[in-house]
């Protein structure tokens, strides 16, 4: 074979994919599971505390929800260090034994995007503008009820916000390696596997993830653009 | 009896004073029609009426309740009334889950909920659209929607907010019949605002002049348009003439104001020594020759120094000493044979010249 590597790896991770070969298939629900997991539990935390924040007046809001904005930014890295250092034998939940595990990047995906998902679920209820509210208050909504009418109102936005969680969340790669590991066969995700056989010059494979997570991230925007319509 | 009474009431936002003192009673059954500007303060006041939001100061009566001092009273009572706003709101749900929400609220039976929400969005001519989802409707049909959301929980008080502001004039029509048939055969008190003269002449049995954030006169639509308190009014209700000057005598019930040389008959009785007239443009009649039989107790030939058509009328400025503007209808000033320069007479009753004291230095006060 002496082709071009490139278009050479290209063809051979086709068809590692339409052959479903057993490391692809296992790598991709591998990040399919702790993405979605991650995404969830960040939901749970985040949407509550996020419409409390919008439905409270309190010192310091602003403050807060400028805070969670910068933190949409967080690296990745550095939450991939803080977790792990907090799960490490030399950290206050190394009893866990949540390092190098899905567990462990589950939990440190969960707290990469909370902050995304905060401060969108404040933005997404923030959107319901002043006239609604009045609407709502004029028709006779108790104060529950005019909180729930807006929840409901801000749905989709939210659920916009939820999306674009899981996209941060299975697009990275910074602390599922560091609190991961990636390790073959245990936490091996998508973007890991990508950095390690790219190093080894195993392109067909990285090819092959690759064109995977572009079309997991290719859904999410559809499911996002579909959401945004409504 | 007053079913609203409003007492001093102050609203501020931040620095921003948007009502001073303002004092209105409403009349239960009537329909009172809040006319001023844009930003003279009538969104805030229909809020603070509708205790959709508390005013800073102030003393506010509903339905005889002291709302002030009674604050758990407010959502019982707001559940008593509705308000209909300038943009059309509907949330993004079906036009049914949309009509529905009041009574969804107030927990109404689920069948009661049924058949109100399908009366409602018949009598708005929306039944077609009743599964449709709210936000694909056009302006005037969301506010339909609008109209019959707050229709379908039997408010005794309305309050419309600049309703038709933004609407064709098939949904303004559809909207202005409902409203009055409501007061006619349900006895449903309503306070529209709008910046429609005309619109608040057609509905209201009674107008309120907003000006800069109070309540400058109350009264007759007939009572504002013709004998406005003062400058301000006068200039917000489409007074054409504002003529300066001085009271000269007053006998059998005329007073005779002195004009830059030229005397006027007006029926006021002087509210002071300087004086300005207020002349509506309808009022002044024009003629070609002298008129025989007029009653018009003002009759003098003066100039025509400009036309301007604003159809289907056309405003004449006729100078006679001082400039005045007649308005004639586009007919008439044709059969006239109006054109800039030509003699004619004018002919105005002495009870359409209102008067009012003259605003001391250039500065308007009202010492009505």
């Amino acid at each position: 074979m002496n082709g071009n590597p490139i278009i050479e790896g290209f063809i051979e991770a086709i068809e590692l994919i339409v052959t479903l070969n057993p490391q692809v298939v296992e790598i991709t629900i591998r990040s399919l599971y702790i993405s979605l997991t991650a995404t969830f539990v960040a939901t749970l935390i985040a949407l509550p505390i996020g419409a409390l924040i919008y439905f409270y007046e309190f010192r310091g809001k602003r403050a807060v929800v400028s805070t969670l904005q910068t933190l949409y930014a967080l690296p990745t890295v550095i939450v991939g260090l803080l977790v792990f250092l907090f799960l490490s034998n030399i950290g206050p939940f190394g009893f866990l034994r949540l390092l190098y595990t899905p567990g462990g990047m589950i939990v440190a995906q969960t707290i990469l995007i909370i902050p995304l998902l905060m401060g969108l679920t404040v933005a997404a209820l923030s959107g319901i503008d002043r006239d609604k509210r009045y609407t709502i208050t004029a028709l006779g909504a108790s104060r529950l009820q005019t909180v729930m009418t807006i929840i409901a109102e801000a749905r989709f936005a939210v659920m916009a916000g939820v999306l674009l969680g899981f996209g941060r969340a299975i697009a990275e790669v910074g602390t599922v390696m560091i609190v991961g590991g990636n390790i073959r066969g245990a936490t091996r995700v998508l973007t890991t596997a990508i950095a390690l056989n790219t190093s080894m010059a195993n392109y067909s494979l990285s090819i092959a993830l690759g064109i995977i997570l572009l079309g997991v991230a290719l859904g999410v925007n559809i499911v996002l653009s579909l959401v945004q319509r409504r | 009896m007053a079913i609203i009474e409003a007492h001093d009431i102050k609203k501020s936002y931040g620095n921003l004073e948007v009502l001073h003192d303002v004092d209105l009673s409403v009349r239960e059954g009537e329909i009172l029609g809040l006319i001023g500007p844009s930003g003279s303060g009538k969104s805030t006041l229909l809020r603070i009426l509708d205790l959709i939001e508390p005013a800073n100061e102030g003393e506010l009566s509903v339905f005889g309740i002291d709302t002030i001092a009674d604050r758990g009273s407010w959502l019982d009572l707001r559940r008593r009334m509705g308000m209909l706003f300038q943009r059309p709101i509907v949330f993004n749900a079906s036009v049914y889950d949309n009509v529905a929400m009041g009574l969804r609220y107030r927990r109404a039976p689920r069948d009661d909920i049924d058949r109100k929400v399908k009366d409602a969005l018949e009598a708005v001519g929306l039944s077609r659209y009743i599964k449709s989802r709210a936000t694909d409707l056009s302006g005037g049909e969301q506010q339909r929607v609008a109209l019959s959301r707050v229709l379908v929980t039997d408010p005794e008080i309305l309050f419309l907010d600049e309703p038709t502001a933004n609407l064709d004039p098939t949904s303004t029509a559809t909207i202005e019949a409902i409203v009055t048939r409501l007061n006619r055969e349900a006895n449903m008190t309503v306070v529209i605002s709008t910046h429609d003269l005309a619109q608040g002449q057609r509905l209201a049995h009674r107008v309120g002049v907003m000006l800069e954030g109070m309540i400058a006169q109350t009264g007759a639509s007939r009572e504002i348009f013709h004998e406005p308190k003062d400058r301000r009014i006068a200039r917000f209700v489409g007074v054409q003439n504002i003529v300066p000057g001085r009271v000269v005598s007053r006998s059998d019930g005329l007073t005779v104001v002195e004009a830059r040389g030229k005397q006027i008959l007006s029926t006021t009785p002087p509210p002071a020594d300087e004086v300005e007239m207020i002349v509506r443009g309808e009022d002044i009649s024009l003629h070609r020759r002298e008129p025989g039989h007029e009653e018009a107790e003002n009759l003098f030939p003066a100039t025509v120094t400009a036309i301007e058509p604003t159809a289907p009328f056309v405003n004449v400025t006729v100078h006679c000493g001082c400039d005045l503007v007649a308005l004639v209808t586009a007919r008439r000033a044709e059969t006239l044979g109006l054109r800039e320069g030509i003699e004619v007479w004018v002919s105005l009753q002495a009870k359409a010249v209102h008067l009012i004291p003259q605003a001391e230095g250039g500065k308007l006060t009202d010492t009505g």
